[in-house]
């Protein structure tokens, strides 16, 4: 009945599972809530803290990366008019 | 424990079942707003687990910026998501298919399920399990001194996403009076005043 790191593995697991099965940004930030998941959970259970550490920095550059794809999107956005994945071939030659 | 344990499941409960709703909700509003659920939930197990400093930083950061920040441009684009949603209903099976082998490949290779889940409680047991001081002190103590470069490298890393998303979303459109304080400045002075004789009696005209 206790809960062990198991547990928690399973959690970020399944997270990482739905996050690859999604198509939007918000998918990606799914994903690195699983491996912040998963390095706090194995910092805590094994009394080493520098993983709650590497986890502060997975948040900035999550927080980063949710900016600079959001901006590219409105950009996009504000030049098409859509953001249909079957339109976006402006580099093809 | 047996509370812990309770709580702990209804947490994870509920983070999988919102991530899920993420996943498949039809309104990319409502999965903005199911992602919250999600890192509050995640916060929740943060908390459980011990590493509150880490579930106060989600919640902040996350919470607080990353997932308004999505709502606004979810709400400001008006993104039409039901031909997306047309294109991901017809891979999910295949999408299922490799989620699912995924899914029992990361547990195959964790332990949790099938074989012996020795090697987990081996990693859980590899340190030392007493924590002399509490959680946010801890991470201070090594953060400012033996990672305090990777600190600053963080630091940099915002200001750098900060610059890019303000150059990338700034445009300058035409028919904007926007004040220019060097041309104001730069201003000679016959242009800028001009000295009117008033005769008395009759004002300015």
């Amino acid at each position: 009945m206790t809960i062990g790191l198991g547990h928690y593995l399973f959690v970020a697991a399944v997270l990482f599972t739905m996050g690859i099965l999604g198509i939007f940004l918000m998918c990606v930030e799914l994903m690195l809530l699983a491996v912040n998941i998963n390095l706090v959970a194995f910092s805590v259970f094994q009394g080493n803290i520098v993983g709650q550490v590497f986890a502060m920095l997975v948040l900035t550059v999550a927080a980063a990366e949710a900016a600079i794809g959001l901006a590219i999107l409105v950009v996009y956005f504000r030049n098409r008019g859509t953001i249909e994945v079957e339109d976006i071939n402006a580099m093809k030659g | 424990m047996l509370l812990q344990a309770l709580a702990f499941y209804v947490f994870a409960f509920v983070v999988m079942a919102s991530a899920a709703m993420v996943v498949v909700s039809r309104n990319p509003v409502y999965s903005v707003l199911f992602l919250i659920l999600a890192f509050f939930n995640a916060a929740a197990l943060f908390v459980l687990i011990g590493a509150e400093f880490i579930a106060m930083i989600l919640v902040i950061v996350y919470v607080g910026a990353v997932a308004v920040l999505f709502l606004f441009v979810v709400m400001m684009l008006d993104i039409n998501l039901t031909q997306l949603r047309e294109g991901f209903l017809k891979y999910l099976p295949v999408g299922a298919l490799i989620g699912v082998v995924l899914l029992a490949e990361i547990l195959l290779a964790l332990g949790v399920i099938g074989g012996d889940s020795t090697s987990l409680t081996a990693l859980a047991k590899a340190g030392p399990q007493v924590q002399a001081v509490d959680n946010t002190r801890a991470i201070g103590r090594v953060l400012y001194t033996q990672y305090f470069y990777l600190f600053q490298v963080a630091g940099v890393v915002l200001l750098v996403a900060m610059i890019g998303a303000i150059v990338l979303t700034l445009r300058s459109r035409p028919g904007v009076r926007r004040q220019r304080i060097s041309d104001q400045l730069y201003r000679p002075k016959d242009q800028a005043v001009t000295v009117v004789k008033v005769p008395s009696g009759e004002g300015v005209r």
